[in-house]
């Protein structure tokens, strides 16, 4: 059924422009200017969309954000957009639209069947039917796919964002959120005052209900006034004014987060579809209006029920008369003048009020305009199906029978309007209930933030105008700016009160829907009500009121009214829930920006990354750092390639790049000292000329951190860190300094970035280094095992170190960042000439496993020193962090499950990291210890790993116990031994 | 989101900072006794309403801040840094 169509003249269109778009398939023409609603509107489309639970009929219900009905899929393919709006979506040429959560068509929805089992689909439904006392959770597990199927809103896309978003991080001095004729002489008074002003409003256009006023504010017609103080603010300099610009959230220190929506007719010119904006404004003021209510009465739900004020803004707007014969059902002042403007159209208006009796004023309005006014009556229930086609009226106490029955095509209803207080109920700012006005007001804020306008509940324009002045003037002066001080109007502004509406005794609750997107009927919420679930809170929980998309905008306040009626208690002290971001729906998208994908995390690569990239190493990405994970030769597996870097590493000499590890320069006089008391062993006693593997404490007495620390000279020292605990670490020493021991002359630096770092190792380093680094003896007996000297490559210092992190012979060299791919280079190929090659993160954490040196996964943030078996590293002739704390006595307890080697019983067999350790048979609870690191062996020609158990070594060495990994499915029968497999007196070491 | 004023770098957003915990504690000799590490390590109130707060500008000039923030409406009070010689010397600068 199609009733709405465009009037000949009037409107904020451009009639000479031809938009074409599509909904549904159907192919349909609008002008600029239109909303997706109003073009639809004026097409005849009134019935868009199916609801959430019950599958019934529904059409666009108002015209704006309060829409809770017709949500529609926008767009096609990785570009759709679910849950979109039509009454808020700009029409623009080429437009594409579809109707959602329906099967197989709109008009024709299996689902609808659902409205014949609604009397089993009540509040706690779910709850009661599937989960609970006595039902298994996997009873919800198996039939919340089907639920989930049933109901629901639109599909989002299941193929990547193709779409560019941006975020702007904004300062000012004052964000307006809405453009109102509150809003925007706020605006203007703050920037005549000098005040840095952003103006954002929500639609295309700037005005809000200017857009749809036909009255006069300040003496002038609503439009004339709205086109001067457009004028005036579009040049000022003080001003950004923000269109399609929707205020989601306002957080601590006054930050707002605002999304902006492309101009679509620009789409071919702006690179981003949305902008998150940030906006640190000094103060805020909320012009955001307010939103009317609908009414409840049995069949609220049909297609042609409308908010009052939206058929007003398509009349006057977009020059839409959704239909021809209208009964328009108020409870206060405002809908007369919509009533007024559909008479002067030429539409059939009846007028039914609520209240027994209107002001002269209203009374002469309706009679110069031909409107059937009937007061003191109020809707019982509305007729149609795919839309309205009458209704049933009677007196509006609620008590006596129907009184008769009105043919119509639209019903425009009022309930009363609702502040929009969103965003500083956000704040924790509770409203309070106004019985005279039926609103709840504004509280007010402990931060610079202040309510206008309809917002504060004050209804008039000329009022809402001069709140905003005022405000904005108090604001002015409270950054210290001087502008004309006005006085702030009261809240209201009707000339006869708004009457709430009783409900009828005998009315169908199960029609009258109260959150229409959720599908939340009076008989729901009278059920929860005798369930107990009274406060509003629980009441929400359980029934899902005001949890849909549009987060109950228009349904929190009929809600309350009803509770109230049924609990006899008023709306006051019923009190109302607390609004959290987002006060809109917010893409993903804009929310996330440019950082996606790759840009997710800044990435970090080594200086010798180009180098080793491009000589086919294979990278991996270990937590910012790019690294290299294995060099595979033509066709090998990592596997295949990793033990090859072993062997030729044990055999001859391998290259790794060491560049990630974290370098920190700790300089001054009481550097040693410094060390000493973050390290558990001793530095300042270390002569100069050597480096020391240190190990620090966290307070508590667990293991932080490890790494070496080379004395360079007298005062200064050169540490590193573990690549992953780098930043830590720095963060940990500078606060140190700082708060803690600010005596201690020490200045401690990163360097991580300005050194690249190379390790060479393998019996035949010893071979290469002196082809390429001058100036060095490298004979055991001029350079010892943990020698620090100082070598010169191509002319460029460098800083060795004799240290093995893999069991052999071994140097870490040092070099500037930049010389770092030329050292390389000649290193690579000098090893290449000795039989020997670069290796990998693989092999480098396969080495040190055969070595039995903790790593990663063994420093995880619970072991001790003791643990790992390195207590006898801790120094006892000196204080240190973490030394007292390590020895409660829990954490020396001897069946603390500490470090052991783990070997296959059966050689040929393997297990893998994360495996429990577990006696036969009781392998089902937490075992007794866990692997932490595996590899296979070359050097033993098996498989090993590192494991912690209860008791460790002392307990079980030589035993056998089950590695047990029930979620790979596979036991292995592993022998414990002692964590060092390979070469334990340490002679290749000193070789 | 808050906006910590650093003495050296200006009002700045807080994910420019790290939190480095209650800045009342003050931490014994490290030879003192268990009970004093344990007070120190693992007490802690939870107050409700002006906090003294260990903050570290840590993407920005990685001084070490006391922040008085209140726990209950987050508003700053004061932002100083926690060395008392760079605190009176920027003090001085700015004098």
């Amino acid at each position: 059924m199609s009733t709405g169509f465009r009037l000949q003249q009037g409107g904020r269109i451009d009639r000479n422009s031809e938009y074409r778009f599509n909904f549904d398939g159907q192919a349909m023409t609008g002008h600029a200017g239109d909303s997706l609603a109003s073009a639809l509107l004026a097409n005849g489309i009134q019935f868009v969309a199916r609801s959430f639970k019950y599958h019934r009929p529904r059409g666009i219900m108002s015209a704006a954000l309060e829409e809770a009905n017709a949500l529609v899929t926008l767009g096609e393919g990785a570009h759709s957009l679910p849950n979109s709006v039509v009454t808020t979506e700009e029409l623009h040429d080429g437009l594409t639209a579809h109707a959602q959560h329906c099967w197989p068509s709109l008009k024709v929805d299996f689902a609808a069947v659902n409205q014949v089992f609604a009397s089993l689909l009540g509040a706690g439904f779910y709850y009661k039917t599937f989960m609970g006392p006595g039902r298994s959770p996997k009873n919800w597990l198996f039939y919340e796919h089907f639920i989930r199927r049933a109901a629901g809103l639109g599909k989002a896309a299941r193929e990547p964002d193709p779409d560019q978003y941006e975020t702007v991080n904004a300062f000012c001095d004052l964000l307006v959120i809405g453009s109102g004729p509150a809003g925007l002489e706020a605006a203007r008074i703050a920037a005549e005052a000098g005040l840095d002003v952003i103006l954002a409003e929500r639609d295309f256009e700037l005005g809000g209900a200017l857009l749809t006023n036909t009255g006069t504010i300040d003496q002038q017609p609503a439009a004339q006034w709205l086109a001067s103080r457009l004028g005036t603010l579009n040049k000022s300099a003080n001003i950004r004014i923000l269109k399609r610009t929707t205020a989601f959230g306002l957080y601590d220190g006054t930050v707002a987060g605002l999304v902006e929506r492309r101009d679509p007719v620009k789409a071919a010119t702006i690179p981003w579809r949305e902008r998150f904006w940030i906006v640190r404004a000094k103060r805020i003021i909320i012009a955001a209006g307010a939103m009317e209510r609908p009414l409840l009465f049995a069949g609220n739900d049909r297609p042609g029920i409308m908010l009052a004020s939206a058929v007003g803004s398509y009349l006057n707007r977009w020059a839409v008369a959704p239909g021809r014969r209208i009964v328009l059902a108020t409870t206060n002042d405002s809908a007369y003048a919509t009533a007024r403007d559909l008479a002067i159209a030429g539409l059939s208006v009846t007028l039914i009020d609520s209240r027994e009796r209107v002001s002269e004023t209203l009374h002469k309005l309706a009679n110069n305009t031909g409107i059937d006014l009937r007061l003191g009556q109020a809707i019982r229930a509305a007729l149609g199906g795919r839309h309205v086609r009458a209704v049933d009226i009677g007196p509006a106490t609620g008590q006596g029978s129907i009184t008769g029955r009105l043919a119509c095509d639209i019903v425009a209803v009022s309930g009363g309007w609702s502040p929009t207080q969103h965003l500083l109920s956000q704040r924790g700012v509770k409203p309070s209930w106004n019985q005279t006005l039926q609103a709840f007001l504004p509280g007010r804020a402990n931060e610079p933030i202040d309510c206008v306008g309809a917002a504060a509940g004050i209804w008039r324009s000329d009022d809402c105008a001069r709140s905003g002045r005022a405000i904005a003037a108090a604001a002015a002066a409270a950054l210290g700016r001087k502008a004309p001080v006005d006085d702030i109007p009261a809240p209201g502004g009707w000339e006869t009160p708004i009457k709430p509406v009783r409900l009828a005794s005998d009315l169908n609750l199960k029609k009258i829907f109260v959150d229409l997107q959720h599908d939340v009927t009076a008989a729901d919420i009278l059920q929860a009500n005798q369930e107990g679930y009274e406060a509003p809170e629980l009441l929400k929980r359980y029934t899902t009121l005001g949890m849909a998309a549009d987060q109950g905008r228009t349904s929190a306040v009929p809600a309350l009214a009803l509770l109230s009626e049924m609990a006899s208690r008023s709306v006051g002290e019923i009190g109302t829930t607390t609004f959290r971001p987002p006060f809109a729906p917010v893409s993903i998208g804009a929310l996330a920006g440019a950082e996606r994908d790759k840009h997710l995390l800044p990435i970090r690569r080594s200086p010798l990354h180009d180098v080793i990239a491009d000589s086919g190493a294979h990278m991996l990405e270990t937590g910012l750092w790019m690294r290299p994970w294995y060099y595979p030769q033509t066709g090998e597996t990592v596997d295949e390639a990793y033990l090859r870097e072993m062997r030729q590493t044990r055999d001859a000499v391998g290259l790794c790049d060491v560049s990630t590890l974290g370098k920190i320069a700790v300089q001054g006089p009481d550097a040693g000292e410094f060390l000493d008391r973050i390290y558990v062993n001793g530095f300042k006693a270390m002569k100069v000329g050597m480096a020391r593997y240190g190990v620090m404490l966290r307070e508590d007495g667990i293991v932080m951190d490890d790494g070496t620390s080379w004395r360079l000279s007298e005062h200064e020292y050169f540490m590193t860190t573990t690549t992953g605990n780098a930043a830590k670490v720095m963060a940990w020493l500078e606060d140190l300094l700082e708060t803690r021991w600010p005596e201690l002359r020490v200045s401690v630096s990163s360097v991580t970035d300005q050194w690249a770092g190379i390790s060479v190792a393998g019996p035949r380093a010893r071979e290469i280094l002196p082809a390429h680094i001058g100036g060095l003896d490298f004979t055991n007996e001029a350079f010892p095992f943990m020698a620090v000297r100082t070598g010169v490559f191509n002319g460029v210092p460098c800083r060795l170190a004799r240290i093995s992190f893999s069991g052999e012979l071994a140097y870490e060299v040092y070099i500037g960042a930049s010389h770092g791919p030329a050292l390389w280079h000649a290193l690579r190929n000098m090893a290449k000439e000795h039989g020997g090659c670069a290796y990998g993160l693989e092999a480098l954490g396969a080495l040190r496993i055969e070595k039995g040196h903790v790593g990663g996964p063994e420093l995880d943030g619970r072991t001790t020193l003791e643990d790992l078996g390195l207590g006898r590293m801790a120094s006892t002739k000196k204080a240190f962090i973490g030394n007292i704390l390590r020895q409660r006595p829990d954490l020396q307890r001897a069946d603390r499950a500490r470090l052991v080697g783990l070997v296959p019983v059966t050689k040929g067999e393997t297990f893998k990291g994360g495996a429990i350790l577990a006696e036969q048979g009781q392998e089902d609870g937490h075992g007794l210890g866990w692997v932490t690191s595996v590899t296979e062996s070359p050097s033993l020609g098996h498989w090993i790993g590192l494991g912690f158990i209860q008791g460790g070594l002392d307990k079980w060495q030589g035993k056998t116990i089950l590695a047990a990994d029930p979620i790979r499915g596979r036991s292995t029968l592993v022998k414990i031994v002692a964590p060092h497999f390979l070469d334990p007196e340490g002679t290749r070491l000193h070789a | 989101m808050l906006r910590i004023k650093c003495p050296f770098c200006g009002e700045r957003d807080h994910s420019e900072f790290s939190y480095g915990g209650d800045a009342n504690i003050i931490y014994p000799d490290l030879a003192a006794s268990m009970e004093a590490w344990i007070e120190a390590v693992y007490r802690r109130e939870n107050p409700k309403g002006p906090h003294r707060e260990r903050w570290q500008h840590t993407d920005g000039c990685r001084l070490w801040l006391i922040v008085e923030r209140d726990t209950l409406t987050h508003e700053i009070a004061s932002v100083m840094p926690a060395n008392a010689a760079l605190a009176s010397l920027l003090d001085g600068q700015s004098s």
